[in-house]
C-alpha cells in the first residue's frame, strides 16, 4: 500500500512540475489533469473514496475543462514565441530559492510533529449525513456564492458593443 | 521754556515719520513742506530757546525737560530727559540752522529723483537723532542718538542702492564706525558698573571724587570713550571710511560728514571732559591722534582728483584740528572752530554739489575749469568757503578759529611744540590744497560745459553761508586783537580755563606766522597750479603721490589684516555644516521614500514576491522563536 | 492500510503548494498563473483530507467539498476577468497591467 502512495506521489509532483513549466496552455492543463488524477489515487488509498470521485468529477472534470474553452476561445496557440521569450531559465533563480527556503523552514517546523493515519475508510453516507446535519448553514451558504460566481461570470464575460449618443457622433 | 526743548528733536521725528509711513500719498511739494518745514520750526525753537538762554542765564546754567522714565531695572534708572546748556545750545544751533539750509538746498538738488520722499524722510531722522545726541541728559539717550545716526549715516550713503559700490561704501561706514561704538558701549558699562548712573551731570560731579588723577580705572573708560568718537569722528586709525562716504549725495555729504555727525565725537569728549581730565596719558592720546591725522589726510588731500574727496579728507584733517584743542585742554577753542567748520565746509560741499551737477556727475576736478565766468555766484561762495577753510588772515572765521587753536596747542599746559609744529605745517598743506581745488575747478580753459542754471533755491543757502563764514569769526577775538570773548563766556560755567604755561606775550608772533604760512600756501598753489609749473607734473607721477592717495595705505592694510582673514573664515564654513544636517534629513527622506515608491510596481508578480518573502519572514519567526 | 508517517503526506502537499508558488512567480501569462492557483487550491485541500484521515472523522472532507466549491466559483469569475482583459489589453501578459504603480 504505500509502494502505491509513493507512486502517485512521485507522479503528481513530476506532472505538476511539468504542468507550470510548460510553454504551451493545453499541454500544461492536460499535465495537470494527469497530476489530479494522481492525487485522487491517493485520495483512496487515504480512505476517502467519496473524495477521490469528487476529485475526479469536479477538480479534472469541470474546473480544467472550464480552463481548456477559455483557452480555446481566446486562440492563444500562436503566442508560443512569446512564451519563450519570458520564459528564461534566469526567471527560476530566485524563486526556486524563495521556495527552498520556504521548504527548509517547513522540514525543521515538522520534525516536532509526529502522529499516525488512522485507516478508517470513510463511506459517502456518513459524510451526506454531516453535511446536512452539522455543516447545512455552509452547504446553502456555498449554494449562494455559486450563485454569485455564475451572475459574475455571466456579467464580465459579457463583450458590450460601445454606444456613443448620436449627438457625438463625428459626421 | 523746558518744555518746548523738548520739540526740537520731536518735530523732526514726527516729520520722519508722517513721511516714512504716509509719503507714498503724498505731492512732492506736501513732501518738501513736511520735510523742510519740521527743521524750520525747530531751528526756530532754537533760536527762541537760545535768547531765552543768553537773556536770562538760567540757575546753575542749565534748562532741564524731563519727559519720561525710560526704564528702571536693578539700579540703572534712565530717563527720557533733555538737558540744555551753552554746549548743547552752540551745537543744536549749528545743527538745525545749517541742517535747514541743507534741506532748502536739497529740494532742488534731489527734485527729479525717485527717492524724493525716502531722501527727506531719512534726513529729518538724522536730524532728530543727531538733536537727541545733543540734547540727551544721560549717556545711555546719547548712546539712542548716536546709534540713529550711524544708521542714518548707512542709509543716506547707500541712498543711490541701485549701484553696488555704494552699498558697499555705507556698510564699510557703518561697520568701521561700529567697531567705534563697542568700544564706547564697554566704556557705558564700566561707568555704570563703577559709579552706577548715567546721568552725565552726576556723573561728572562723581567721578573725580571716585577716582584720582590717572587712576588706571579712569584711563580705560577714556580710552573706550576715546574708541567710540575715533570711529564716529574718523580719525586715527578709523579714519578709511570718510572719502568712500562720498558716494552719497552731496547735501547728505554736506549735512552728515561734514556738519554735524564726525562731530558727534568732538561732543562726547567735550561733554565727558572730566573724565579726560583725570586720564592725561589718554588726553595726550587725543592731541597726538589730532596732530597725526591732520597731517595723514592734509597730505592726502593734496593728490585727490575726485572733488569730494578732496572736502572729506579735509573734514578729516579739520576735525583732527578739534581733537587737538581738545588734547591739549582748549575745549571752547575746539566747540568754536567745530562751530566755523560746519559753516563753511557745508558751503564747500553744497557748491561741489552744483558744480557735479551742473558737470553732469563729472567729479574729477581735472576735467573741469573755467567755471568762474560760467557760475558767479557759486564761484565767489566757494571762494569764500575756501579761503575760511584756508585761514586767510583777519577777514576769514576760520583764521580766528584755528590762529587760536594753534595758539594753544603751543602755550597750553599740555601742549608742546610739536604739537605746533604739526598744526603749522597742516596750515600750510590745507591752504596749498585748498587753492589747488579753485585753481584747478574754477580756472583755466572750460573743459566741461555746464548745462543748468542753479536756482535760488540753491544759492540762497550757499549765500548765507558764506556770509556765516567770515561773519562767524567776529565774536570771538584774541586778546591782543579786541580781545572779544563773546564765546568763550558762555562755556564759563561748562569748561575749566585754558592753563596757558609759556610764553604769553608772543602771542602777536603766531598769528604772524599763522598768517603767513596760510598766504604762502595760497602763492605755491598759484606757482604749481595756475602757472601749470612742471613740479606739479611730476609730483602727479611719483611714487609719493600713489602712496597719498591710497590714504597712506590704510585700506590696503586694513583689508589684509582684517578683511581677507574675516573672509577666508566664513568661506570655510560656506556649506554651513549645521544646515547640512538639516539637508541631511531631507535627503535620506526623500531617499528612502524613492526606496519604497520604487516598490510599487504594479505588476503582480512583483506582489506574489512580495508576499513570498512575508511569508518567508513570519514563519522563521512563528517557528523559532 | 498505509504506514506513511503522516509527516511525509503533510511534506508531499506542501511541496505540490511549493510547486504551485514557483509557478505563480516565475509564469508571466496569466492563464498558467491562474493555473498555479489552481494547483494551491488542491494542495490545501490535501491537507484537510489528510487531517479527516487521520482523525477518521468526515470534517475534513466537508471543507474540502467547500473548497472545491470555492475554486469553482473563484475560476469561473477569474477567467471572465481574464475574457475582460484580453478583449481590453490585446495580450495576456500580467505586467501589461501594471495601472496601480506609484
Amino acid at each position: 500500500m504505500n509502494v502505491i502512495f509513493y507512486i502517485a506521489a512521485i507522479v503528481a509532483i513530476l506532472s505538476t512540475i511539468m504542468a507550470i513549466s510548460n510553454k504551451n496552455a493545453i499541454h500544461a492543463l492536460l499535465y495537470l489533469i494527469v497530476s489530479l488524477l494522481a492525487i485522487s489515487i491517493v485520495f483512496f488509498i487515504l480512505g476517502a473514496p467519496f473524495i477521490a470521485a469528487l476529485e475526479v468529477i469536479i477538480y479534472a472534470g469541470a474546473i480544467m475543462v472550464l480552463f481548456i474553452f477559455v483557452i480555446m476561445m481566446l486562440n492563444i496557440g500562436l503566442e508560443e514565441e512569446l512564451e519563450k521569450k519570458w520564459l528564461t531559465p534566469k526567471m527560476w533563480i530566485i524563486p526556486s530559492i524563495l521556495a527552498v527556503i520556504l521548504l527548509i523552514i517547513f522540514i525543521y517546523a515538522l520534525k516536532s510533529f509526529s502522529a499516525q493515519a488512522s485507516g478508517h475508510v470513510i463511506s459517502p453516507k456518513q459524510v451526506g449525513i454531516s453535511l446536512f446535519t452539522t455543516y447545512l448553514i455552509p452547504v446553502e451558504i456555498s449554494a449562494i456564492l455559486l450563485l454569485a460566481g455564475i451572475t459574475g461570470a455571466y456579467h464580465l464575460g459579457k463583450q458590450k458593443k460601445k454606444v456613443i449618443h448620436r449627438f457625438l457622433i463625428k459626421k | 521754556m523746558t518744555v518746548t526743548i523738548a520739540f526740537i528733536p520731536a518735530l523732526p521725528l514726527f516729520s520722519f515719520l508722517v513721511l516714512s509711513l504716509f509719503g507714498k500719498w503724498l505731492s512732492h511739494k506736501a513732501v518738501a513742506y513736511i520735510g523742510v518745514g519740521s527743521i524750520a520750526i525747530s531751528a526756530l525753537l532754537t533760536i527762541i530757546a537760545g535768547i531765552s538762554f543768553l537773556s536770562a542765564s538760567p540757575a546753575q546754567g542749565f534748562f532741564h525737560s524731563t519727559l519720561w522714565q525710560w526704564m528702571n531695572t536693578d539700579g540703572l534708572s534712565v530717563d527720557i530727559a533733555f538737558h540744555l546748556d551753552a554746549l548743547s545750545l552752540v551745537f543744536i544751533f549749528v545743527i538745525t540752522f545749517v541742517g535747514f539750509l541743507i534741506h532748502v538746498y536739497s529740494i532742488e538738488f534731489i527734485a527729479d529723483d525717485e527717492g524724493f520722499t525716502r531722501f527727506f524722510s531719512y534726513m529729518n531722522l538724522f536730524v532728530s537723532s543727531m538733536l537727541i545726541l545733543v540734547l540727551a541728559d544721560n549717556l545711555l539717550l546719547m548712546y539712542l542718538g548716536w546709534e540713529g545716526v550711524g544708521l542714518c549715516s548707512y542709509l543716506l550713503i547707500g541712498f543711490w542702492y541701485k549701484d553696488p559700490a555704494n552699498g558697499y561704501a555705507a556698510r564699510k561706514a557703518f561697520i568701521i564706525t561700529r567697531v567705534g561704538d563697542t568700544a564706547m558701549i564697554i566704556g557705558l558699562f564700566l561707568l555704570f558698573i563703577q559709579l552706577g548712573t548715567l546721568n552725565t551731570h552726576e556723573l561728572m560731579q562723581q567721578v573725580p571724587l571716585k577716582w584720582a588723577e590717572g587712576s588706571p580705572m579712569a584711563v580705560l573708560i577714556a580710552a573706550l570713550l576715546l574708541g567710540g568718537a575715533l570711529g564716529k569722528s574718523a580719525q586715527l586709525p578709523l579714519q578709511t571710511w570718510l572719502p568712500d562716504a562720498m558716494a552719497g549725495p552731496s547735501p547728505v555729504s554736506a549735512l552728515i560728514h561734514a556738519a554735524t555727525m564726525v562731530t558727534a565725537g568732538v561732543y562726547l569728549i567735550a561733554r565727558t571732559h572730566v573724565l579726560f581730565a583725570l586720564a592725561p596719558v589718554v588726553q595726550t592720546a587725543i592731541a597726538v591722534i589730532g596732530a597725526l591725522t591732520l597731517l595723514i589726510s592734509g597730505f592726502s588731500a593734496l593728490t585727490q582728483h575726485d572733488l569730494k574727496r578732496i572736502l572729506a579728507y579735509s573734514t578729516i584733517s579739520q576735525i583732527g584740528y578739534m581733537f587737538l584743542a581738545l588734547g591739549v585742554g582748549a575745549w571752547s577753542a575746539a566747540v568754536f572752530h567745530f562751530m566755523i567748520h560746519a559753516f563753511f565746509k557745508a558751503l564747500l560741499f553744497l557748491g561741489a554739489g552744483v558744480v557735479i551737477f551742473v558737470l553732469h556727475e563729472e567729479h574729477d576736478i581735472f576735467k573741469m575749469g573755467g567755471l568762474r565766468k560760467k557760475m558767479p555766484v557759486v564761484f565767489y561762495t566757494f571762494l569764500i568757503g575756501s579761503a575760511s577753510l584756508a585761514a586767510l588772515p583777519l577777514v576769514t572765521a576760520g583764521f580766528y578759529s584755528k590762529d587760536q587753536i594753534l595758539w594753544f596747542a603751543w602755550s597750553s599746559n599740555r601742549g608742546s611744540v610739536w604739537l605746533w609744529l604739526a598744526g603749522i605745517t597742516g596750515a600750510l598743506l590745507t591752504s596749498v590744497y585748498t587753492f589747488r581745488m579753485i585753481f584747478l575747478t574754477f580756472y583755466g580753459e572750460a573743459k566741461n560745459e555746464p548745462h543748468y542754471k542753479p536756482g535760488p533755491l540753491m544759492l540762497v543757502p550757499l549765500v548765507v553761508l558764506a556770509v556765516l563764514s567770515i561773519v562767524g569769526g567776529f565774536i570771538q577775538l584774541p586778546e591782543n586783537f579786541g580781545h572779544i570773548q563773546l564765546f568763550s563766556k558762555l562755556f564759563e560755567s561748562i569748561f575749566p580755563e585754558t592753563i596757558l604755561s609759556r610764553g604769553k606775550s608772543m602771542e602777536l608772533i603766531f598769528q604772524l606766522l599763522s598768517a603767513v604760512v596760510s598766504l604762502g600756501g595760497v602763492y605755491i598753489a598759484y606757482l604749481l597750479y595756475y602757472k601749470k609749473s612742471p613740479l606739479a607734473e611730476s609730483f602727479e607721477h611719483s611714487a609719493v603721490h600713489d602712496f597719498f592717495y591710497r590714504g597712506w595705505g590704510f585700506d590696503t592694510l586694513y583689508d589684509k589684516v582684517f578683511v581677507q582673514p574675516a573672509v577666508w573664515l566664513s568661506e570655510i564654513n560656506k556649506k554651513d555644516f549645521i544646515d547640512s544636517f538639516y539637508n541631511g534629513i531631507a535627503y535620506f527622506v526623500l531617499f528612502y521614500n524613492r526606496l519604497f515608491s520604487s516598490m510599487q510596481t504594479g505588476k503582480i508578480r512583483w506582489y506574489v514576491m512580495a508576499f513570498s518573502v512575508g511569508i518567508i519572514i513570519i514563519l522563521t519567526i512563528m517557528f523559532t522563536l | 492500510m498505509i504506514t506513511v508517517s503522516l509527516e511525509i503526506q503533510i511534506l508531499f502537499a506542501f511541496l505540490l503548494f511549493l510547486i504551485g508558488l514557483l509557478g505563480l512567480l516565475v509564469r508571466r501569462n496569466i492563464i498558467f498563473m491562474l493555473l498555479s492557483i489552481e494547483v494551491m487550491f488542491n494542495s490545501a485541500g490535501l491537507v484537510f483530507v489528510l487531517a479527516s484521515s487521520r482523525w477518521g472523522q468526515t470534517d475534513g472532507e466537508i471543507m474540502f467539498i467547500f473548497i472545491l466549491a470555492v475554486a469553482a466559483a473563484e475560476v469561473s469569475v477569474g477567467l471572465a476577468l481574464i475574457l475582460q482583459m484580453y478583449h481590453h489589453y490585446k495580450t495576456l501578459d500580467a505586467d501589461a497591467m501594471n495601472k496601480l504603480k506609484d
